[in-house]
């Protein structure tokens, strides 16, 4: 099992850059919404990776169990996962607004659009 | 879940993005049931693979749902990718192995939580007792954002029906 530890992080880490990748390099608003929440999610891992005992059981304390995996992770991304859904309805409702006002949600097109003389 | 994310990156038409970050959210979920995370796991099955693809899927609904045209230039932000990964690896180098218990996550307050918890706060479940006992002040925070934001929401959604009904 010693060879988890490093992999749960490979995957964690790659999850959290393809998501950053994907904020940064699309120009669609709504794709740029997915990344992040593809960022979030790799934010989850990290946080529950280090909770886990190997033999431990869900923290549900019941008769015959001694080991149970670190409570305290699960309640802060509990937390965070209603966080991050409502900052997801907030960025949705605000792309929803800028494809009313300018007709696309692609960042470069929003972009020229600013700049052309009316 | 790597695959997903790799597909999701490429693809251009947004319903399928929706849809496979859908996928990769019930796939999330799994993985967390299986590092005995299932409060967790039941989150985000319901709200992210659930609440979210409707809350995109309607969001789709008013806007175009494809993707005009690849970003030109991807080095950039490769690069700044590329330089963050380098460094949360280098951090990761610091941290004590995988289901180490002497680890100080679970040495610091959790094993009073899990003795005297279920005394304290009346509940076998840790979890709830944590977050709605222990820390209730988080919770009553949580709330409070999700206040704001549905707040938020409804404001710029009201300006947008008024709009349309001007024009």
């Amino acid at each position: 099992m010693s060879q988890f530890g490093p992999f749960s992080y490979a995957i964690t880490i790659f999850l959290m850059v393809a998501g950053l990748y994907i904020v940064i390099a699309r120009n669609n608003l709504i794709k740029k919404l997915v990344g992040l929440s593809i960022f979030q999610t790799a934010v989850y891992l990290l946080y529950i990776v280090p909770g886990k005992l190997i033999g431990g059981t869900a923290p549900i304390v019941a008769e015959g169990y001694d080991t149970y995996s670190n409570p305290l992770p699960h309640v802060l991304i509990l937390t965070a996962i209603v966080v991050g859904i409502a900052t997801l309805a907030l960025g949705l409702a605000l792309v929803v607004r800028i494809h009313e006002a300018f007709g696309t949600i692609e960042e470069d097109d929003i972009l020229r659009e600013e700049h052309a003389p009316r | 879940m790597a695959i997903a994310v790799l597909v999701l990156a490429r693809t251009r038409n947004l319903f399928s993005v929706v849809v496979l970050a859908g996928i990769y959210s019930f796939l999330m979920g799994a993985v967390l049931v299986a590092l005995d995370a299932v409060d967790v796991a039941m989150t985000e099955a319901s709200v992210g693979a659930g609440v979210s693809t409707v809350l995109l899927l309607s969001a789709l609904a008013l806007c175009r749902s494809r993707e005009a045209r690849p970003g030109e230039r991807p080095w950039l932000p490769l690069a700044v990718a590329a330089t963050t990964g380098a460094m949360l690896v280098y951090g990761t180098l610091g941290l004590p192995p995988f289901s180490d218990p002497d680890a100080p996550i679970h040495t610091h307050v959790v094993p009073r939580y899990l003795q005297d918890g279920p005394q304290e706060a009346g509940v076998p479940n840790i979890v709830a007792a944590v977050l709605a006992s222990y820390r209730g002040y988080d919770t009553l925070g949580e709330t409070t954002v999700v206040f704001t934001a549905g707040v938020g929401v409804i404001v710029l959604l009201r300006r947008l029906r008024r709009a349309k009904d001007t024009a």
